[in-house]
């Protein structure tokens, strides 16, 4: 495992890149006979946009799922902050400081905006069931700290105006910036997102995109991101992995990948001859 | 035009984390417990200690518990009515081998004794989820009270099988037995129906509460943002229980002053704690004191007007009472699944505009 401050480096644009904050080592996932996800190796660093494309069915959510702890791989090991991570639980992850956002929205429909933001902010908050039936000490104290740092990311992501409306009556667009908040709100190490931009229109991409880059700009976030439009994905990442039928084909700059002949078959087809 | 939001401004957080952010909530809030505190218990006498206020105070604290569980948590119980009876069970052992303790400790600690009972029968939830659970919980309401009827030591061997609650006092005052005044006994419950409902409105607006409702709204969601599903499920029914066995104890020490087990806590008392939940409204503890007393004051109003006001015979206005009671319930269901509390809502957001159009 490589030393956490090694080799990093400053992007073009000014950010800070740091060492290898998560590497995945020989990834192998199985369903029964279905082989999901094939020897993959990979890292994300520290501070850095790093995005997972590939066709359809190639693996992308199931490598989300393998990091986020829902799947537990067969094979290869996952290193985390450069100890590696035994399998564990959803929670367990979580608790360690890795949040995501899913494919189809997954909020709390019957809770208000602010409820759901403030449930990511679980990590944060220990305080017991007795102080919290008093409500009074430690519970009130840190009910309102961990509000103060909810509200900033509500103001980040431009949410004031829906504080209060149950999540069930927003419209698909303010719900993905509501599921980004309550991931954002846990202040994780690394910050998954699923198809940010599924289902959007462009100035909704657009949006997004500017949210994704100011978070990664403002609170040094690092992110692993799905995504299916390339245009935002070489925009928005510093590095892209390429899977297809759950092998790894490519990896890199995103201009290095434009150009690997292996990606540019799997995109558009090869003639067999 | 009465309600108003307008103009009452927050400036810190923890205002606006109250239980009622709007004064003039508020403030009405202060009116009902001054009249529940200092105007009622001057003015009843036994029948409406009897017929209206002690089961309506008693069935509000099992809503509430049953309310966490169900509303907030979502993890259908059935077995409420079995719950109980480990609250009033307790409650029995507890007076009797320790009489010199206070009553209000026996109390508590049957609470704390049912949130055991009631944590072990909610095991099965981390497998089961729904229907399934609900019949999981079926399990416990048979098996508790075929307990208590099986296991003499429950009932200190006595040849009716019935419990019978001694004659306790609080401040010299008897609370419990023949000698209890009507206004002692509403006074008593209603400490612990204003503490119950006190400390499950800051459970429930805390991050317990959130954790509860993550779970009920989405348990994968829920884990994948950290709550461990173990914990929060396990202390909702521990929390449920905790009321749900208050609610037995002063059901049976203070209500009834003797129970047989079958006929007090069987299972049409799980069904009516579940139907108040649901008509009063789900995951609203203002609408487990809602159904608490629609399901408890419309049979005495009926009862009153139709034996009462147009002399008809018991029986007959017993059988049609009945009728009623279903069809008023099937009418609400139908006009406003979300339940009474619901309807409050909605009549809060009229009432915000009236008399202007918008």
């Amino acid at each position: 495992m490589k030393d956490m401050d090694a080799d990093s480096y400053t992007t073009e644009d000014g950010r800070r890149i740091g060492g290898v904050v998560m590497e995945m080592r020989n990834i192998t996932l199985r369903f029964g006979g279905v082989v999901a996800i094939k020897d993959i190796s990979f890292d994300i660093r520290e501070g850095e946009i790093r995005a997972i494309i590939g066709p359809n069915g190639a693996g992308k959510s199931s490598m989300l799922n393998v990091i986020s702890g829902f799947y537990n791989p067969q094979e290869g090991e996952v290193y985390y902050k450069g100890e590696r991570r035994p399998p564990m639980k959803p929670y367990q992850v979580a608790q360690q400081g890795i949040a995501r956002t899913f494919q189809n929205i997954a909020l709390f429909e019957g809770m208000t905006v602010l409820d759901n933001v403030m449930t990511g902010r679980i990590r944060q908050m220990s305080s017991g069931l007795l102080a919290q039936a008093i409500w009074k000490g430690k519970a009130e104290r840190e009910e309102v700290a961990n509000r103060e740092q909810v509200e900033k990311i509500i103001d980040f992501l431009e949410i004031q105006h829906i504080r209060k409306t149950p999540v069930g009556r927003l419209p698909y667009g303010l719900k993905k910036r509501v599921e980004l908040a309550r991931a954002l709100a846990a202040e994780p190490s690394i910050l998954l997102l699923d198809e940010p931009m599924a289902g959007m229109n462009v100035e909704e991409k657009e949006d997004m995109s500017r949210f994704i880059l100011d978070v990664n700009d403002e609170f040094g976030s690092t992110i692993a991101l799905i995504e299916h439009d390339m245009g935002v994905v070489m925009d928005l990442s510093d590095r892209v992995v390429v899977m297809d039928y759950g092998k790894k084909i490519g990896d890199g700059t995103p201009d290095e990948v434009r150009n690997n002949q292996a990606v540019i078959d799997a995109y558009l087809g090869v003639a067999h001859d | 035009m009465f309600y108003r939001e307008a103009g009452d401004f927050k400036t810190s957080y923890t205002e606006d984390s109250q239980t009622f952010p709007i004064k003039f909530d508020r403030y009405r809030y202060y009116a009902v417990l001054l009249v529940a505190f200092a105007v009622v218990p001057f003015v009843i006498n036994d029948y409406w200690v009897n017929a209206v206020f002690l089961p309506f105070l008693i069935y509000s604290i099992a809503a509430i518990g049953l309310n966490i569980l169900v509303g907030y948590c979502g993890q259908v119980s059935l077995g409420t009515g079995g719950f109980m009876a480990v609250g009033a069970y307790a409650c029995y052992k507890l007076m009797v081998a320790f009489p010199e303790v206070s009553i209000f400790i026996h109390i508590i600690l049957s609470g704390g004794i049912t949130a055991a009972v009631c944590l072990l029968f909610g095991l099965p939830s981390l497998r089961i989820k729904g229907f399934y659970l609900a019949v999981a919980t079926l399990a416990a309401q048979f098996f508790l009270v075929w307990t208590f009827n099986r296991v003499g030591w429950f009932y200190n061997y006595s040849a009716s099988g019935q419990i019978n609650a001694p004659e306790r006092t609080v401040f010299g005052v008897p609370i419990t037995g023949a000698e209890t005044a009507p206004w002692a006994a509403y006074l008593f419950c209603l400490v612990f129906v204003v503490a119950s409902a006190i400390i499950a409105r800051n459970l429930t607006r805390g991050m317990a509460g959130r954790k509860w409702m993550a779970i009920r709204d989405m348990d994968i969601a829920a884990e994948i943002i950290g709550v461990n599903p173990l914990k929060a499920k396990l202390s909702a029914f521990a929390v449920s229980g905790f009321f749900v066995g208050i609610s037995g104890a002063l059901f049976f020490a203070v209500y009834l002053g003797a129970v047989e087990v079958g006929e007090a806590f069987g299972i049409n008392k799980s069904f009516l704690v579940l139907f108040m939940v649901i008509i009063g409204g789900l995951g609203s503890i203002f609408g487990s004191f809602a159904g608490a007393a629609f399901l408890v004051l419309l049979p005495v109003l009926l009862k009153n007007v139709l034996v009462g006001g147009l002399g008809w015979p018991t029986d007959l206005a017993a059988h049609l009472e009945f009728m009623i009671v279903g069809g008023l319930i099937i009418m609400f269901l139908v006009l406003e699944p979300h339940g009474l509390a619901q309807l409050w809502r909605v009549a809060k957001e009229k009432l915000r505009l009236w008399p202007f159009p918008y």
